[in-house]
């Protein structure tokens, strides 16, 4: 059976846990990756990986790997200080590998 | 580019009007593929950046609820309360095929089927803020389950089409063109040897004429 996991500051997965996620609160950037390390390689169990935002830029050349294969996938969420566009922008890039140009910026 | 190392021999011109067949056929269903993919892609674009913005407010909703509560609260009681939850969720993957792209479909399925099971400590010691914030993250994170399927499936059409772009670019725009230049290269040097050889037969006619019948 697959799980979910959540890493982020301590008070952004607090919430997660309730709802039966698995969370993994972490302090520095750098316990980040060796969480996320754990979960991607030598784990199986998790099939979708929510990552805080803030944490997304020390973790972001091991998030690319993943980009490419069908499992696990990993979703960047808003976290306790509010959005910070990572997310859209992740969307934005995505666009543009795809069609060559950003047809999105306009709307 | 064109004649460079292929030899101009009749044998080689069929293999290449062969290849050169196989080529436009394979450009064409390369390039009905980039266009389904794209159709496909755009769809999902615009499904995920609804879900992103709707998740991401929910999120900032939540938090800000969470924040409410742990004002009220001691840390202490608000880590306690959250401490050992009482529900859990299990994910299940199937893949479903887009044009040979394999992309993951999730479907969740919770332990504890009631709703209230989220909510994993008594009522007396909390703070009815805390029961808000919780219920708001439920309903957030069936959006936010969508959207991990849909943020996946586009990232990995995103892959495809660029793949499918390039070959769809390399056939068009390298392939094509160089097969046909050696073609017609070909079909030229194979013309020129006719003529040459025509021209030398006629020579030689003349020269086994001049011999026989002494002609001027």
């Amino acid at each position: 059976m697959l799980k979910i996991a959540v890493i982020g500051g301590r008070e952004t997965v607090m919430g997660f846990t309730a709802l039966g996620l698995a969370a993994f609160p972490v302090a520095s950037p750098a316990e980040a990756k060796k969480v996320f390390r754990s979960l991607t390689r030598e784990s199986e169990d998790y099939a979708i990986i929510y990552v805080e935002e803030n944490l997304a830029e020390a973790l972001g050349a091991e998030i690319d790997k993943y980009k490419d294969s069908p499992s696990p996938a990993i979703i960047l969420i808003p976290g306790r200080e509010g959005s910070m566009g990572l997310g859209l922008s992740a969307l934005n890039a995505a666009v543009e590998r795809a069609v060559g140009t950003n047809i999105l910026e306009n709307n | 580019m064109a004649g460079t190392t292929v030899t101009p021999t009749r044998m080689v011109l069929k293999q290449l009007k062969g290849r050169l067949k196989t080529a436009r056929r394979g450009h064409k269903l390369m390039k009905d593929k980039r266009d389904e993919l794209m159709r496909q892609f755009l769809d999902i674009v615009r499904r995920n950046k609804e879900l992103r913005c709707r998740v991401e407010d929910g999120l900032t909703e939540a938090f800000a609820a969470l924040q409410v509560a742990s004002s009220i609260m001691s840390p202490e009681m608000l880590e306690q309360a959250l401490l050992y939850p009482r529900q859990s969720v299990e994910l299940e993957m199937k893949f479903k095929n887009i044009m040979s792209v394999n992309v993951p479909q999730y479907s969740f399925r919770t332990k504890n089927d009631d709703p209230s099971e989220i909510y994993p400590y008594g009522f007396a010691q909390t703070s009815g803020e805390l029961d808000d914030a919780l219920a708001i993250m439920a309903r957030v994170f069936e959006d936010m389950l969508e959207l991990a399927q849909v943020e996946k499936t586009m990232q990995l059409l995103a892959e495809e089409i660029e793949k499918t772009r390039r070959r769809v670019n390399a056939l068009e725009y390298v392939m094509i063109p160089e097969l046909e230049g050696n073609i017609k290269y070909i079909s030229m040097k194979l013309e020129e040897n006719e003529n040459s050889t025509k021209v030398r037969l006629l020579k030689v006619k003349e020269m086994v004429l001049k011999n026989a019948h002494n002609y001027s």
